[in-house]
């Protein structure tokens, strides 16, 4: 910085008091005491956390959940393998780039990917409304087979329910996935260390986007499409370029890239800086969200991973994922450091800093 | 994006941010106040108080109208929205500002029909579309939004669209400021002037400030060059002896507003005589209702609504922390019973309010370093 802030008088003993208070509360586990299931809920942010750390992870005690990966570490004899499972319930349910079936298996395959995991084979379950058209089940069964084709994955099981209409919404999917984990992998959400690389594998935002325009309700109109696609090319070209330095992967799915952050920044007891100038956002993303007042950082993607790298294997991380069909757009975003742990700062491209914190809800667009 | 990124060159900034350090005088304290909810949220976004030296002081404003509704009116509304015949349409950030016994959210979570819209003019639509239903809109807002109310009810009406009405807690920006400034204990040398609102007021309305209280107020702009701009003219008024109303975004407000659209406010709306502001307390015409020719409209005379008023807390110290004459950590309640999950004062619903700002970065907001 070229100023230099004259230094804050030192906090007196009721503010270190409350400051203390503070921290403790922040620091113990969250609690879910919420009266009712709100939106906010399966939005990703702060109310996702207490539901998952205040009433899953006690519940199953298991300590593979407790590790909250992408995919859960499963061992037969000295096989190692990653199981996932994942329900989609967008609407609608095509949308510019993709459908709930391409999303439902690419979803599946890219949590085994974050893993370490190559993805071997997925079940498919589908909940369907009566009344759904013949030829709209029929467009996403292809899309499934097309994208598990693609992803070469094979789909080894199934199960389909019918409900009254409207007590599902057109067609949910469920899948679950099983893989391989890869012995070149190192992975875990504990690993991050200062100095580390933030890359993110292209331009964020786009899969939200579209589907925020798609639902019709904006009365905006841009040519944003869903990047929904498997990951694992790019999760194996990093694995192949720079295997064990690669400390941590995560697709920024539902919250985007701020929520994996903030997640990892945790997890590790780390702090991170970003630099908002080298987040890659196409100017139809920028401009859609400047609209709104959103942070395309909040905002998922479905075919975008933030890979946590070790500063000497940076570029040639960088450079594997250049290579890999959508990964084109990929970019060095910022760098782990040690204080404040837990928390995510953002270098604006006008110079100042911020807090990146986490979500609270659902993205609301703002009046004021 | 072109005429967007022009007002955001870092460059420029360091520019004015030495501009604005060669100007104050050490040893001297400024404490500004941003009115807007609007240029809190540009401050905060592109971390504008991080270029500034450390006694230039900025002080978050009553100007978020989501935070400023109290309680009752926000219970109001959910009980509106319980009617079985009733769909209640609101803003985005209105979803979550806290009652006293939850919020929109809540409510929509056990049962109640509140739908998001992004204009008044959807509301309507949604009222065309489900005839046998009655459509409320939840309006607030200062005059930034309330024109465009203004007009959704002359169209409701020109259409004789009869389930739809408003419910109105649009809110006017001079008498908050007024009743700041009456304050004894008022700890504030200058004030950021409300960009959005006054593209519809103008400036000329803000001219009391410099008049009648001795503080210089800038109408500004919403891209942080506008903001930087505008604290540094306020604190060379500050340091020049001058006290006046400056123009900053002139690209946008003319001095004596938007003429059509007062014109539309008048028609549609009238003063109340009295309304209650969370933090705040009682301002005396300080919001608007429907005005008679509207009166059909009003869904506070459509319906029963139970009106009853739920008091702030009253260990709630916000109107203090809105003067600037205690910090955040200094309320009786901050951090123990008024946090940002359970909020209880304004301060602390929005997330850019002073408490939860403090609240979320604390320690971190005194020393902004990361190592």
């Amino acid at each position: 910085m070229a100023l230099e802030p004259a230094a804050a008088a030192p906090p007196s003993d009721r503010e270190e008091k409350i400051l203390g208070i503070i921290e403790t509360a922040r620091a113990k586990q969250a609690k879910f005491r919420d009266s009712h299931i709100t939106m906010a809920h399966g939005a990703g942010g702060k109310a996702t956390q207490s539901l998952i750390e205040g009433l899953f992870v006690p519940a199953f005690a298991s300590q593979t959940l407790r590790a909250m990966g992408d995919a859960g570490a499963v061992s037969v004899d000295d096989l190692e393998l990653a199981l996932t499972t994942d329900s989609f319930v967008v609407k609608p349910i095509r949308f510019p780039g993709g459908s709930i079936g391409e999303l439902a298996v690419n979803g599946t395959v890219n949590d085994l990917a974050m893993a370490g995991a190559r993805p071997l084979a997925l079940s498919l379950s589908l909940i369907l409304e009566e009344g759904l058209a013949s030829d709209d089940l029929r467009a996403e069964v292809e899309a499934i087979a097309h994208a598990a084709a693609v992803a070469d994955v094979e789909i080894v099981a199934g199960d389909t329910k019918v409900v009254e209409r409207g007590h599902a919404d057109a067609m949910y999917v469920c899948t679950t996935g099983i893989g391989r984990r890869d012995p070149r992998a190192r992975l875990s959400t504990d690993a991050l260390r200062p100095g580390d690389r933030i890359l993110v594998s292209g331009t964020i935002g786009e899969h939200g986007t579209a589907i925020m325009l798609a639902r019709g309700d904006l009365g905006l109109d841009a040519e944003i499409e869903s990047d929904t696609r498997s990951l694992w090319p790019a999760v194996d070209a990093l694995l192949d370029a720079v295997g064990p330095s690669l400390r941590c992967l995560r697709d920024a799915t539902r919250g985007g890239v701020a929520s994996v952050l903030n997640e990892l920044a945790r997890a590790s007891s780390v702090a991170m800086i970003v630099r908002e100038a080298d987040v890659p956002v196409t100017p139809e993303v920028g401009g859609a969200s400047e609209l709104l007042g959103i942070d395309p950082m909040y905002v998922a993607n479905e075919g975008k991973l933030v890979a946590f790298v070790a500063p000497e294997a940076a570029a040639d991380a960088l450079a594997a994922l250049r290579c890999v069909p959508g990964g084109e757009g990929a970019a060095d975003i910022g760098e782990v450091k040690t204080e404040p742990p837990g928390m995510v700062l953002v270098a604006t491209g006008f110079g100042g800093k911020r807090v990146m914190d986490q979500l609270v809800g659902d993205p609301l667009p703002r009046i004021c | 994006m072109r005429f967007v990124d022009e007002y955001r060159d870092a460059e420029l900034g360091q520019v004015l941010a030495g501009e604005i350090l060669a100007t104050v005088e050490p040893g001297r304290h400024y404490k500004i106040m941003e009115v807007c909810g609007g240029h809190t949220h540009s401050i905060y976004k592109y971390g504008i108080d991080d270029l500034l030296p450390a006694n230039v002081e900025l002080v978050h404003g009553p100007g978020c109208p989501v935070c400023v509704i109290p309680m009752g009116r926000v219970d109001d509304g959910i009980a509106l929205a319980r009617e079985p015949s009733v769909i209640l349409t609101c803003f985005g950030d209105m979803m979550r500002i806290p009652g006293s016994d939850g919020s929109f959210l809540d409510a929509k979570a056990e049962g109640a029909d509140i739908r998001m819209v992004y204009s008044p003019l959807d509301a309507l639509r949604i009222a065309r579309e489900n005839p046998d239903r009655e459509v409320v809109f939840y309006a607030i807002g200062f005059e930034t939004t309330a024109p465009s109310t203004a007009l959704t009810l002359k169209r409701a009406k020109a259409e004789g669209i009869r389930n739809f009405s408003c419910m109105c807690s649009h809110v006017t920006i001079v008498p908050p400021l007024r009743a700041l400034l009456d304050s004894p204990d008022l700890r504030l040398d200058g004030f950021i002037g409300p960009g959005h609102v006054s593209t519809v007021v103008g400036a000329r309305p803000f001219e009391f400030i410099p008049a009648s209280y001795d503080k210089p107020v800038v109408v500004a702009g919403f891209e942080p060059l506008d903001v930087l701009q505008s604290i540094h003219m306020i604190l060379r008024q500050l340091v020049e002896d001058r006290c006046e109303v400056e123009n900053q975004y002139a690209r946008v407000v003319p001095y004596d507003g938007n003429v059509q659209a007062l014109k539309v406010l008048s028609e549609v709306f009238e003063l109340r005589p009295h309304f209650e502001w969370r933090g705040l307390g009682f301002i005396s015409q300080s919001a608007l209702r429907l005005s008679d020719a509207y009166a059909d409209f009003d869904a506070e005379q459509r319906f029963a609504v139970p009106g009853v008023r739920v008091a702030d807390p009253k260990a709630c110290q916000c109107g203090e922390v809105l003067k600037g004459v205690i910090k955040p950590w200094e309320c009786k309640v901050f951090g123990t019973a008024c946090t940002p999950e359970r909020p209880i004062g304004t301060c602390m619903v929005s997330p850019e309010g002073a408490c939860a700002a403090y609240y979320n970065y604390g320690r971190f907001a005194r020393e902004r370093e990361v190592v």
